[in-house]
């Protein structure tokens, strides 16, 4: 169980004006939680750019490998059958297959990985900060205690609507 | 954020995000009204006499359907042809329109993807009870077996179509889900703590908490779904198109099919959409979210859409002549004069004709209005797929073979018990899930709220004067100053 200090803001402008404050007096933040994504709070914040997008090239990558090596494998090199004289490696038929199965992985991968590097899960306990933070309270938390004071008097000053102390 | 005024506001009355969860969310925990259950009840009873059909077929066989020699592929594939086509608007609003930052798609895209999903599991049914022996589905997956091993075909459409709907069904899904996470969570935080729907939706979301990084995550991961959703869709109804166009039968074998099937698709899933969501605002009093403006918008893509069908139809009656082939000229001229004329003309009056009254800006605005359209164009576009399969096989190049096809009652118990499934299917999710992206709407509230957006210049400012902290609580942010 660790203790924070939670500042509620009622406003996604307001948070961001209070969050770079906040930053730029050298209070460490722990966490941002907000009902919606807040555009410019990653920038504010300082977190770096997500590469899921990367990884998912990645996964369709190995899915268009995955769809031609099984399609090659099974119908040209195991036995190629003879459909009405036609080639026995059809390559644009290979197509549709290959390209269902690209978009199938890198789906698949990348949902997975989505909810891997967030810690998502049926079953998951959901620490949520203040019930109002899925609904319409922005919530900056501060884990470091012996900066509660000063992250105390720049919530009121930033203009939160409320300040408290939870344990989660 | 400053918009034009020429914009219209997406959202109305005045509504703080709160509001939004209020009037989304809270109907959720709340008690059912009894016409809910009724309906409910009704349209289970549909669903499970279309599922009593399918076993008395399975149990005596395709016999009890009214195909024949000639016509081999008839109702269940019209059917089949005309779920995954709904399915496809669903694709298309969360998808392209994300794609191309259309943001009206926010009041619809959700119960449009819901409905996506329940169309293809609907889809999914036909072609798998045509086959006759349904437990020997797994013969279409490139399996290992004892007769050699023996592959599937990867020449075939057919086996493309199993790949195609597979992949279109998983991704649907998956990208559904991901907006539902959050707004499952805004579900789970308003229930009573300990109570099972607290349980229920706790495991349903994942443990989302809504943190700065899962925000960015999520977005990364939406576009992407989407960018590759879009191509996606297009390749699905394709690929259903080539079920037709690589054959050889005339009125079939057409380079035209892919674009004319992806256009008919997105239009009969407008029209379902339309139908669905007029009575979802309407019942569930959703028409601060679901405006005139939406409608007024889907309307257009109906109409336009509608034309780019009507414009494949008489390219097929040009090429058809323009060919010189003797069988291509028959087929299209039985279609529109044969003995399935009405078939043809229904469809051509629902798909082209009757949806030009949306040049009309009055009539694109009234909901009821809007609503008998698009129940027009549903009966149209399934009357499209009936007309391209049953008169291009029923009279075939032996005129001694030439047959009618009528349904029997077994394949119209299965058609309407699809409709009984798709509409539980969703009764279900309006009761049970958010049926409007929540958290998305609110990110637009403040560029296209009634209180934000259409304002002039001066009282956009003004408001925003209002809304920011006042100047007092937020001294010049000077680094050099001295640190209280």
């Amino acid at each position: 169980m660790a203790k924070y200090l939670i500042g509620l803001y009622d406003d996604d402008e307001k948070l961001l004006s209070a969050v770079e404050h906040i930053k730029r007096e050298g209070v460490p933040i722990h966490e941002v939680c907000t009902p919606f994504p807040v555009h410019g709070l990653d920038t504010i914040l300082g977190l770096k750019k997500s590469r899921l997008p990367d990884a998912a090239f990645v996964y369709g990558a190995l899915g268009t490998l995955t769809a031609l090596s099984m399609q090659i494998y099974m119908y040209t090199i195991d036995w190629p059958t003879n459909i009405g004289g036609k080639s026995h490696l059809p390559f644009p038929s290979f197509i549709p297959v290959t390209f269902e199965l690209t978009v199938l992985f890198a789906g698949v991968l990348l949902f997975l990985s989505y909810l891997a590097v967030n810690r998502l899960y049926p079953g998951q306990r959901a620490r949520v900060f203040h019930p109002r933070q899925t609904d319409d309270a922005f919530v900056v938390a501060i884990a470091d205690t012996a900066a509660w004071d000063k992250a105390k008097e720049l919530f009121q000053k930033t203009g939160a609507f409320e300040i408290q102390v939870v344990e989660l | 954020m400053y918009e034009s005024p020429i914009r219209e506001p997406l959202i109305l009355g005045r509504k703080t995000y709160k509001q939004i969860t209020d009037d989304i969310v809270g109907p959720i925990l709340g008690p059912a009204s009894w016409k809910w259950y009724v309906t409910t009840a009704f349209t289970a009873l549909v669903m499970f006499a279309g599922f009593a059909a399918i076993a008395y077929t399975i149990w005596v066989g395709i016999g009890t359907w009214g195909l024949n020699k000639t016509v081999g592929w008839a109702f269940d594939i019209t059917n089949f042809v005309f779920w995954i086509g709904i399915g496809h608007a669903g694709t298309l609003i969360s998808a392209i329109l994300l794609l191309f930052r259309q943001r009206w798609r926010m009041a619809i895209n959700r119960a449009a993807e819901a409905m996506t999903i329940f169309a293809v599991i609907c889809a999914g049914l036909f072609p798998i009870i045509h086959m006759g022996r349904p437990w020997l589905l797994f013969w279409f997956l490139p399996l290992p077996n004892t007769h050699g091993s023996l592959w599937v075909n990867f020449n075939s459409p057919l086996l493309w179509d199993v790949f195609a709907i597979s992949t279109y069904f998983t991704i649907s899904l998956l990208f559904w889900y991901t907006g539902l996470i959050p707004d499952l969570a805004t579900v789970r935080d308003r229930a009573k703590p300990g109570s099972f729907a607290r349980i229920a939706y706790s495991i349903l979301s994942f443990g989302w908490r809504g943190t700065a990084k899962e925000w960015q995550r999520f977005e990364a991961v939406s576009l992407v779904l989407a960018g590759l959703s879009t191509p996606l869709v297009l390749s699905v109804h394709s690929i259903v198109s080539f079920d037709f166009a690589t054959s050889i039968l005339p009125g079939w074998h057409t380079t035209i099919f892919p674009p004319y099937f992806v256009a008919g698709a997105i239009f009969s899933g407008f029209g379902m959409v339309l139908t669905l969501m007029i009575i979802t605002r309407e019942v569930m009093n959703l028409k601060d979210y679901i405006t005139l403006e939406h409608i007024d918008a889907m309307a257009k893509v109906t109409m336009v859409t509608g034309m780019m069908v009507g414009f494949a139809y008489a390219t097929e009656f040009f090429i058809a002549w323009y060919s010189g082939s003797y069988w291509e000229r028959y087929i299209f001229l039985n279609r529109a004069f044969g003995p399935y004329w009405w078939s043809y003309w229904a469809m051509v009056t629902c798909n082209l004709f009757i949806p030009q009254v949306f040049w009309v800006k009055k009539l694109r605005r009234s909901p009821w209005f809007v609503f008998i359209i698009s129940i027009f164009v549903n009966i149209g576009m399934w009357f499209e797929r009936f007309v391209i399969i049953v008169t291009s096989l029923h009279r075939d190049f032996l005129t001694s073979s030439w047959r009618m096809y009528a349904p029997t009652w077994v394949e119209v118990t299965i058609l309407t018990g699809s409709f009984g499934l798709f509409l539980t299917l969703y009764l279900l999710f309006a009761r049970y899930f958010p049926v409007i992206a929540t958290a998305e709407t609110k990110s637009i509230l403040k560029t296209s709220g009634d209180q934000y957006a259409g304002l002039s210049y001066e009282a956009y400012l003004a408001q925003k004067k209002a809304t920011a902290p006042a100047p007092a609580a937020m001294p010049a942010l000077n680094p050099d100053e001295p640190k209280s």
